[in-house]
């Protein structure tokens, strides 16, 4: 399947779509689009690949990163190093070549300043990208747009992306626009040629087809979190801007037109509103459910800390609504435009007083579809509001990911009853737990029965929703609330665990968007003769599932992306029992996880003979 | 002897239009809203069960439990009541909704949303129960006091107070009005005229606290009110254009204005011309009130009624919070060719 024709290189052998590269380019140059055809060709191609967006919170003119692996083994967490750079960012060009290996590969633009690479042995091609931009007809303003697509070219050629695949991409991504689809691929095939005639193959990375990945498709978790709502039948979405989590609610806003009309009428059946702060986002969120809509909001640390007070609100009249964090770094405004996992100690007590939160954490794209529906079911059951723990990297990067399955319960709405049901009652009360599992019945605006009103009040209240100062009453409503939320364990996802090949004695444990990278640590440290069992905590409060794994290990350690540890502590609590069997592997600099740190860092824990806390 | 029992058109009686009883102060301008509120209601002939009660926190918000017990209520918290009203509103748009408030919840903590939910145009009737003052907390001032205002822990006041009028005016309602707690008969033709239509319309309702600013200089005492109130219209409400008597008007000397429900609001003339249909004048009005200190009520603006937020979705005839199911979940085929779109 090698091609043939070019020489290797002495001693050294091919490596087969196992590569890392590094686009660098200036933000608002249109480099998005152009990094997103090289990525999807390689999922065309067949391979696992992830694509990770290291971007500036700016609109035009810093320095911005696109990370492309493509791994054979599937492993496709972040890497700390490079194996290909695309230098076209003279601001950072000398910095972005110290991430290659020896044997890396830099391809820059000529006109750039060429980097000085000390005591690496790195191949160099040179792009002269101004000189061919000079040999076509391009309208000045799309200059700088258009150089991004000579690099596709070029780079795509030298790796042995076939010139199909690449317009078979382009075309998917101007999939309305054949003209503005041909333009480019008439740019790209520009530098796919300069390439094929000009450029002698020196390096060892190589990219071969594979059969089709039909299982999988290639999107973001915002996206799918949209999607998994409109399934899930959101009729309401209150929401206010905040990076990361816009792109979340732009997807419902660009598919709900199309995907939720009424069947019978043809009208809409699903409002999507911004309002003027995070405040009024939950307080309209909080409002359409106490309604009886099927409500949700999504937002960000920042938003979150302004949506306290109204969730308490809703905890405590029992009133559901979901609320997406796409997590970004904190503390305050800290870095709007990279990851986190910081926000989950604030979560799951998030209020005044006593409050305890369910919180489903996805950890694929195709999870983010799948609890988006299924946070609303829960959240109408339990009559409480659900967080749905997302991140900047699997919200907003595009992943390789397995198609959405379409929901396989009907809609749950919980009890709501009207007129009706309303009679079988002899004395109904709003919070009255007539079926000994804490969750009452509820009744929502238009259910015209004399007998269906209530007063809901964050204030004290008896059964019926009478103002209540009295402490038995009181201490047996918030004590009912928490029985009620004891029994939603069970309807929470269970762990997701992969075994160690051998049996293990040691556990790791991670949650959300760092399942790649701990797989692959997983492997590495198995390598390194430390065998692993991984587990990834889906929703909190954890269930016995999750008591077992930490059980049945002498020492488990957990991974996160926060200062603290904080999965860690809130385990070390629920768990408390087999506290001494925890430690914390945490780390904060708002990247995506890398295995080999993680294996690292799990290893010199071992080293010491393992807690040390 | 059996006791007659007025009934309205759909045959209840005013009973069952009563609250919860009021823990206010006795003489609380609170309460007079709350009676108005029941009364005006009930001669509308509107069910309970068609209306909700939103409210934020503070004596005014609490008041919210002293009326109409048969309407769901949602006593949410500080300042966010608008917020509420603004999701709820999607539910079952024929539940007319009445926000109440007050000075601290509406001018001080909840301004933004006030403003917002005006420009949002949200179906429902906006009363600020206005006593120029913190009454729950025992006597701050609040960003209606009037600057100067001496009360028992604060001093003096500073700061000149805000004119909730005036920014619901520049917030674009359609519907402002001005009453009082001691004048009741005014009040509840407004709070009727208010709910036979369909946007937001903003009443502010200079309701004295007893307890802790009713001292006669003060503007929004009980004394102040009576001297000082110059109303700009007689008002009455009709449910059709039969029941207006037009023998009580002298020609030229009134106006009429056709609601949303069909039915009717008969301004009379008082002193000089004045036409609520008229931004500029209704700001005049108010700077003027303000200036020279006297205390202009009635019907200050009316614009008739844009669209409504609720209006702006194409949203189905049934409410939304009755669709079944299977009107909710797309078709799996859908997912299927978003599934190939994504490849």
């Amino acid at each position: 399947m090698l091609d043939s024709t070019q020489k290797l290189l002495q001693g050294d052998e091919w490596i087969v779509n196992e590569v890392c590269v590094a686009i660098c380019t200036v933000n608002g140059s249109g480099s998005a689009t152009a990094n997103s055809i090289l990525y999807r060709s390689l999922f065309r191609m067949g391979i696992l690949t992830s694509g990770k967006n290291i971007f500036p919170s700016n609109i035009k003119g810093l320095s911005t990163w696109f990370v492309i692996r493509a791994s054979a083994r599937g492993y496709t967490g972040r890497v700390a190093h490079d194996d290909v750079v695309v230098a076209m960012n003279s601001a950072t060009i000398h910095k972005d070549v110290t991430y290659l290996q020896d044997g890396g590969v830099l391809f820059y633009a000529d006109h750039l300043e060429k980097p000085e690479i000390k005591d690496k042995d790195v191949i160099v091609y040179p792009m002269p990208i101004k000189t061919l931009m000079k040999q076509v007809d391009v309208p000045r303003n799309l200059q700088t747009y258009m150089e991004n697509m000579l690099y596709v070219g070029i780079v795509g050629q030298v790796l042995r992306i076939p010139e199909e695949i690449l317009k078979a991409s382009i075309e998917h991504q101007f999939q309305s626009k054949p003209t503005v689809a041909e333009s480019n691929f008439n740019i790209v095939k520009l530098g796919f040629q300069y390439a094929l005639e000009n450029i002698e193959k020196k390096d060892h990375f190589y990219l071969e087809q594979l059969p089709e990945l039909s299982d999988y498709i290639l999107t973001d978790g915002n996206n799918a979190g949209a999607l998994g709502a409109l399934y899930g039948g959101v009729q309401f979405c209150g929401w206010y801007p905040i990076t990361p989590a816009t792109s979340l609610v732009e997807s419902a806003i660009e598919q709900v037109d199309k995907l939720r009309k009424d069947p019978l009428t043809g009208k809409n059946t699903c409002v999507i509103l911004q309002v003027e702060d995070e405040l009024a986002a939950a307080g309209a969120t909080l409002g359409a459910g106490w309604a009886g809509l099927r409500a949700m909001t999504a937002t960000s640390g920042p938003g979150l800390s302004l949506m306290t007070e109204n969730i308490g609100l809703a905890y405590f009249t029992e009133t559901p609504m979901v609320i997406w964090n796409v997590q970004r770094v904190g503390p305050s405004t800290g870095l709007p435009t990279r990851t986190a996992q910081g926000d989950l100690s604030m979560i799951y007590t998030l209020g005044h007083g006593d409050t305890q939160h369910v919180i489903l954490i996805p950890g694929t794209v195709t999870e983010c579809f799948e609890f988006g529906w299924r946070s609303l079911d829960i959240a109408e059951k339990y009559q409480t509001p659900i967080f749905v723990l997302s991140d900047l990297d699997l919200g907003m990067n595009t992943w390789v990911t397995k198609r959405f399955e379409y929901p396989n319960q009907p809609i749950e709405r919980g009890k709501i009853i009207w007129e009706e049901k309303l009679e079988e009652f002899k004395d109904w009360g709003r919070y009255r737990d007539l079926d000994g599992d804490g969750i009452p019945y509820r009744t929502v605006i238009g259910n015209l029965s004399p007998k269906a009103a209530y007063f809901a009040r964050g204030t004290g209240h008896d059964e019926y929703g009478n103002y209540s100062e009295d402490p038995k009453n009181w201490s047996d409503m918030l004590g009912r609330i928490g029985r009620k939320l004891e029994g939603v364990v069970k309807d929470l996802p269970e762990p997701v665990i992969r075994r160690s090949k051998v049996e293990a004695d040691i556990g790791i444990i991670g949650m959300g968007s760092t399942h790649d990278a701990m797989i692959e640590a997983q492997d590495i440290l198995a390598e390194k003769g430390v065998n692993a069992d991984y587990m990834r905590v889906r929703a909190l409060p954890a269930n016995s599932a999750v008591r077992e794994f930490i059980a049945s290990h002498a020492r488990n350690y957990v991974v996160e992306l926060n200062r603290d540890g904080q999965l860690e502590q809130i385990l070390s609590l629920e768990v408390s029992e087999y506290s001494e069997k925890l430690t914390s592997i945490s780390v904060i600099g708002g990247l995506p996880l890398t295995a080999a740190w993680t294996a690292e860092s799990i290893l010199a824990k071992e080293k010491k003979g393992g807690k040390t806390r | 002897m059996e006791k007659h029992v007025e009934l309205n058109r759909i045959g209840l009686s005013l009973a069952d239009y009563k609250g919860k009883p009021s823990t206010l102060c006795p003489g609380c301008g609170h309460n007079a809203i709350s009676n108005q509120i029941q009364a005006a209601v009930w001669e509308l002939g509107i069910a309970p069960e068609k209306v909700m009660k939103i409210s934020g926190i503070g004596c005014s918000s609490k008041s919210a439990n002293y009326f109409l017990d048969r309407s769901f209520g949602f006593n949410g918290i500080h300042g966010r009541m608008p917020t509420l009203a603004t999701g709820a509103c999607f539910g079952d748009p024929s539940i007319k909704i009445l926000g109440i408030s007050g000075d601290g919840d509406t001018a001080s903590i909840g301004m933004g949303h006030f403003k917002h939910v005006i420009r949002r145009n949200v179906p429902m009737v906006y009363i600020i129960e206005n006593n120029g003052c913190y009454g729950l907390t025992k006597g701050q001032f609040s960003a209606t006091s009037d600057q100067g205002l001496r009360l028992k822990h604060q001093g003096v006041n500073i700061l000149p107070p805000l004119d909730l009028c005036m920014e619901a005016l520049i917030s674009g309602a359609p519907f402002v009005a001005r009453t009082f707690s001691g004048d009741v008969k005014q009040m509840k033709q407004l709070i009727k005229a208010a709910l036979s239509q369909n946007g937001v319309a903003v009443i502010d309702v200079i309701s004295p606290c007893v307890t802790f600013n009713n001292r006669d200089e003060a503007l929004q005492s009980y004394s102040w009110g009576r001297e000082h109130e110059a109303p700009i219209q007689d008002i009455a409400h009709f449910q059709s254009r039969e029941e207006i008597q037009l023998e009580n008007f002298e020609e030229g000397s009134y106006r009429e204005i056709q609601l949303q429900d069909g039915s009717y609001l008969v301004l009379k003339k008082i002193d000089k011309d004045y036409d609520p249909t008229d931004l500029h004048a209704a700001l005049d009005l108010l700077t003027e009130s303000y200036k020279y200190h006297y205390f202009a009520t009635g019907l200050i603006y009316f614009s008739g009624v844009p669209p409504t937020i609720q209006e702006k979705y194409d949203l189905p005839e049934e409410s939304l919070n009755r669709l079944t199911k299977d009107r909710l979940r797309p078709s799996r085929e859908s997912l299927e060719a978003i599934n190939a779109t994504l490849y």
